[in-house]
Order: structure tokens, then sequence, then C-alpha cells
């Protein structure tokens, strides 16, 4: 008998905590997403049974026969000689597009190859925040794409992501910031992105422990995004790979790409440390380690690696429902379903492949806050972590053809990458299957060269 | 905390007291230059997860530019150089050799 993933007990069980919160509508709404443990796609053999849906049904029913149904959500799979598409990164963006691929284009033969473990890298390491108030027009519209994705992933993947729309406030500190944000909301308004610029009160009424009257830096007002939130990390990377490995991709783990394979300019297949692989199409999506795999292919990308690091303070009780960024000081924060306070801050300053952070960040990082939220003084900071993270100079991504042939590359996120997924997945996707996509024309490795920028560094539309 | 020592003034920086300034040896191409090139020097960046030069200012003490070699995989610090120099040392190369034999990183090896 195999007893459940500890994971999806969690899982549940924040669910419950969640659902406390709704109305009677919600509850029963939340019923019928809610789901534990992990389905059944392979049997003994590793042949793929049928698809089985996580519902409050199939809880009832495996409650019945003592938990002895649930399978594996993905299943552990060898790589073939060859695919269509191979995916380099099963991170949440290497994993949603070839969710799109499959899902929207019918490409499913394809595998997605990670050097370490599902959802290992950025996806597991961020502050799970979603949002999409940026100034410029190319950017709104990938990451709106992506916010509206997330309103439904729960259902579209079956899977519960805890997508929790509980808004995000931008703090404007300074008079600088107050036009940069007003500025921001009338550009909003034009995109369609639903944000609005709110008052120091309505701050303090949104965000009761806050100190709106610092000394330094008093708050000014907010750009307010009220369908902006979190959801779960690693649930986004789990459902896409139960997805995709159930549309018969193959996904790989512990498997490192250590060459790109071209003839006469293309792209033939990839080295591994599980042997040759050929493919038509080849997806980099490897975020912090993008330089390292575009050298492997023979091209440059305009990108350097440096480490971001976050934190989180023991668990304490609801204080605080809502998401809050604070950018002039370096800092932002929310609570997470288990009452940890997850804080993050700005990024080192110096290339980095290292994955931890350093303690003069989390002083920086703290110290900033704590005038602006007085009560997290005398929290105690459980745990601590670092992620690479693939900065541009523009501060914006790159989804784009490369100078290789059937080479595509998706990365350049840099601090804001988790918001991204679903609408990075789904550009990327269309830009692989087709050739072109409107959401990624703006976004070419080769703005560059052309002067081309999409400026959201000096727009302070992301915090660095 | 990552310390580098200063090669004008002698003291041993602690990180804080340090501007990092990005990739050193950027080749300054001119008003003739290709577009390739130009867009190298001012785009392009190496991004190695290994031996890595880079241009660090002594903000909080003397104020000087210099140079320091450093690996981006374990932070390892080889060695530190003044600024008026279009290429490493030998010795700081001869170091890197000891330590990551079959190092390359751009036009140096």
């Amino acid at each position: 008998m195999k007893p459940p993933a500890a994971g999806c007990r969690f899982h549940a069980g924040a669910y419950v905590v969640k659902c406390k919160e709704r109305d009677a509508d919600s509850i029963l709404l939340a019923l019928h997403r809610v789901q534990i443990g992990c389905e059944r796609v392979t049997d003994q053999t590793g042949n793929r049974g049928p698809m089985k849906r996580y519902s409050a049904f199939a809880i009832a029913r495996e409650a019945l026969r003592q938990h002895t149904g649930w399978g594996r959500a993905w299943a552990a799979r060898t790589p073939r000689r060859k695919y269509d598409v191979v995916i380099v990164g099963a991170g949440g963006h290497g994993l949603a597009t070839a969710y799109y691929l499959g899902r929207n284009f019918g490409i499913t033969n394809v595998a997605i190859l990670e050097k370490g473990w599902l959802g290992g890298g950025n996806t597991g390491r961020n502050t799970t925040i979603i949002r999409s108030n940026y100034l410029q027009d190319p950017s709104a519209a990938i990451y709106e794409k992506s916010r509206s994705l997330y309103e439904t992933m729960s259902q579209d993947l079956n899977y519960n992501v805890m997508f929790s729309p509980r808004g995000v406030i931008m703090l404007a500190q300074t008079q600088a910031e107050v036009r940069g944000y007003k500025r921001t909301a009338h550009a909003n308004a034009l995109q369609g992105v639903t944000t609005e610029w709110i008052g120091p009160d309505r701050v303090k009424e949104l965000c009761p422990i806050m100190n709106i009257d610092g000394p330094r830096y008093p708050v000014l007002g907010g750009l307010y995004q009220a369908r902006g939130g979190t959801a779960r990390h690693d649930a986004v990377a789990w459902g896409y790979a139960r997805a995709c490995s159930d549309m018969g991709m193959d996904v790989i783990q512990q498997c490192e790409v250590t060459g790109v394979r071209q003839t006469g300019g293309k792209v033939v297949g990839v080295t591994t440390t599980k042997g040759d692989i050929d493919c038509d199409k080849l997806g980099l999506v490897v975020a912090g380690h993008s330089g390292v795999l575009a050298q492997m292919a023979g091209f440059r990308l305009p990108i350097e690696s440096v480490a971001l690091q976050a934190l989180v303070s023991e668990p304490i009780k609801p204080c605080m429902d809502i998401v809050v960024m604070a950018n002039t000081v370096h800092g932002y924060m929310s609570q997470s379903d288990k009452g940890e306070m997850v804080i993050g801050g700005g990024t080192d300053g110096y290339n980095n492949y290292t994955q931890r952070g350093s303690f003069h960040h989390i002083e920086e990082t703290v110290r900033a806050l704590v005038e602006t939220f007085p009560m997290i003084s005398r929290l105690k900071m459980l745990r601590q972590w670092g992620g690479i993270v693939d900065v541009t100079g523009d501060r914006s991504p790159i989804l784009s053809k490369t100078p290789v042939d059937g080479v595509f590359v998706n990365c350049g996120w840099g601090t804001g990458g988790f918001k991204a997924i679903p609408g990075s997945g789904w550009a990327m996707a269309e830009l692989m299957a087709k050739g072109q996509s409107p959401l990624t024309d703006e976004f070419s490795m080769f703005r560059f060269r052309e002067g081309k920028f999409i400026d959201e560094s000096v727009a302070a539309g992301v915090a660095h | 905390m990552l310390t580098l020592h200063c090669p004008y003034c002698g003291v041993a920086a602690d990180e804080t007291d340090l501007h990092a300034g990005g990739q050193a040896h950027l080749k300054r191409e001119g008003p003739d230059a290709s577009d390739d090139a130009f867009e190298d020097y001012l785009f392009m960046r190496e991004n190695p997860k290994g031996v890595h030069f880079e241009r660090w200012r002594h903000v909080y003490g003397c104020g000087k530019w210099f140079y320091a070699a450093r690996c981006t995989a374990t932070l390892e610090v080889f060695g530190t150089y003044p600024a008026q120099t279009t290429e490493p040392p030998q010795d700081i190369r001869d170091k890197i050799t000891a330590k990551r034999p079959g190092w390359a990183w751009g036009a140096f090896k």
C-alpha cells in the first residue's frame, strides 16, 4: 500500500485554511477543485494508463480503499533517441512552453530535460508574486496575458496552484515614485490592465500593519492592482509537469545538457549526461544558466547572472492579506498561507552562480522593511535562500530566435520570472511552433543592436 | 561576505566598502566600428560560470577603480590588480592556471 505524498497532505490542508476566509459559494466551488495525492498515469510496466482527474469524488473513492489508487503525477522516463522539440530546463517557463506546445499546437513529441529536479531552480526560490502593472506596452501585454492565465490555471491543469488574487500595492515613498506610478496607472488604463493610484489612507486601510508616517520614507500612496496576488510556486511546476506527462511528453530529470550539436548552422540535437538526443527544434529555457547554454550553442547573450535572495519568518497569525512592494527601499513582503512572512530584496551587484545569499543584503532588506512594518522587528527569520537570475541590459526578457537555426531562447526574466510563467510559455510555444508570435516580437535578442529597448529599469516597473 | 584586497591602499575591503563595476577589459569601439563590434561593446557581456574578470571601485576607501579575477561558481578570489592595464598580468594568469587548468575568458587564456 502506497501512502499519499507528504507534500500533498499539506497541499490540501493549506487549501482548507484558505477556504475558511471565503463565502459559502466559494467553498462549494473550491470543493470541486480540491485535490490531494497523485494520479496513476503509468502502470507497473511504465505504460500510460487512463487519465484520472483530481476531484472531490476521487478523494472519496480513495478514502474508501485506503488511498491505494493514487499513482505518480508524472511518469519517470528515460530519453528516446529523437523528439520534434527538446526543451532544456524543467522549471515553470520550460514546462509551460511544453504544455502550450501540446495544448495550443498539438506538438506532443516533446522532451523536457532538467539537470537537477523539477522546479528546483528559480521556480522554487521566488516570492511568488503575480502582477502585471508594467509601464511599457510589450511588457504589459505578456504579463497581463500571464496573470489572466493564472486565474484559471487550477481548472485548466486540474491541479490546485492556490492562486490567490489578494492584491498587490507598490508603495510610492518619494515624489519621483508618485509621478512614476501615476504615469504607470494611466499607461495601464490604456493597455487594459486594471490598476489604480491610491492615496496613503487607502494604503493604510488595505494593509493596517503598515506605518505610513515613517520618518525617512513616508508612504505617499501606491499603485494598486487588485487582481494581482500570489500562487504556490511548486504546484505551478508540478501541475504543468503532470499535464505535459499526460499529453505523452517526457519530463526527464537529472539529465544535464553538455553540448548542442548542429550541422550547417542548424540544430540537430543535444548531448546530455543520459546520451545524445536528436531534435528538430531546441528551446533553451534555463534562466541563470542561459549564458552557459548559449556558449554551447555558439552565440552570446546580453545577459549577466546574479544572485537574488529571499527569506521567510517564523509562522504567525494572519496579519496581512495583500502583497506590498517598496521599491525605493528594496523590499517586498507578503504572508504565506502557512503564516510565514515572505520577504524579498535586491540582487547582488556582481556575477554569481552560487545560489546563496549574503547577510548584508538581508540586513539591508529587513532594515528597510522594519521602518514601514514596525511589527516585524521582533520576528525571527526561519530560513533564507538564493537563486541565480539572468538580467538583461534593459531589465526585460528575451524570447527570441537565435543565430542558430532551430534554436529558440527564453531567458532574461531577471527578478520577475514567476509571475510570467504561463504567459511566457504561451508566447514561447507560439514562437517555436509558428516562428512568430505577437507577444514575443518586441522581445527579440537583437533588439539591443537596434536600440529598441523595453526599458522597465528606468520606468521603475520592477524592483531591482 | 566577499572580501577583495585593494591594490592601491593595500587594505582587505569588504563587499560593502566596494562598488561592483561589471566586466573588465572591455574593448572600447569608436565611430568607425562595425555594428557587430559596437553591439558587443555596449551590450554583450562575458557571463562565465567560472573564471571571471571584473572592475571594482574601492568606493568607501581610496575611491579608485581596480580589477579583480574571481570564480563566479565558488566566489574564490584569484587576485586583484591595478586598472592601468588592458589585460590581466601574467602572475594573475599563472595563479588562475594553477587552480583552474585550461581556463579561458574572452581573448585571454
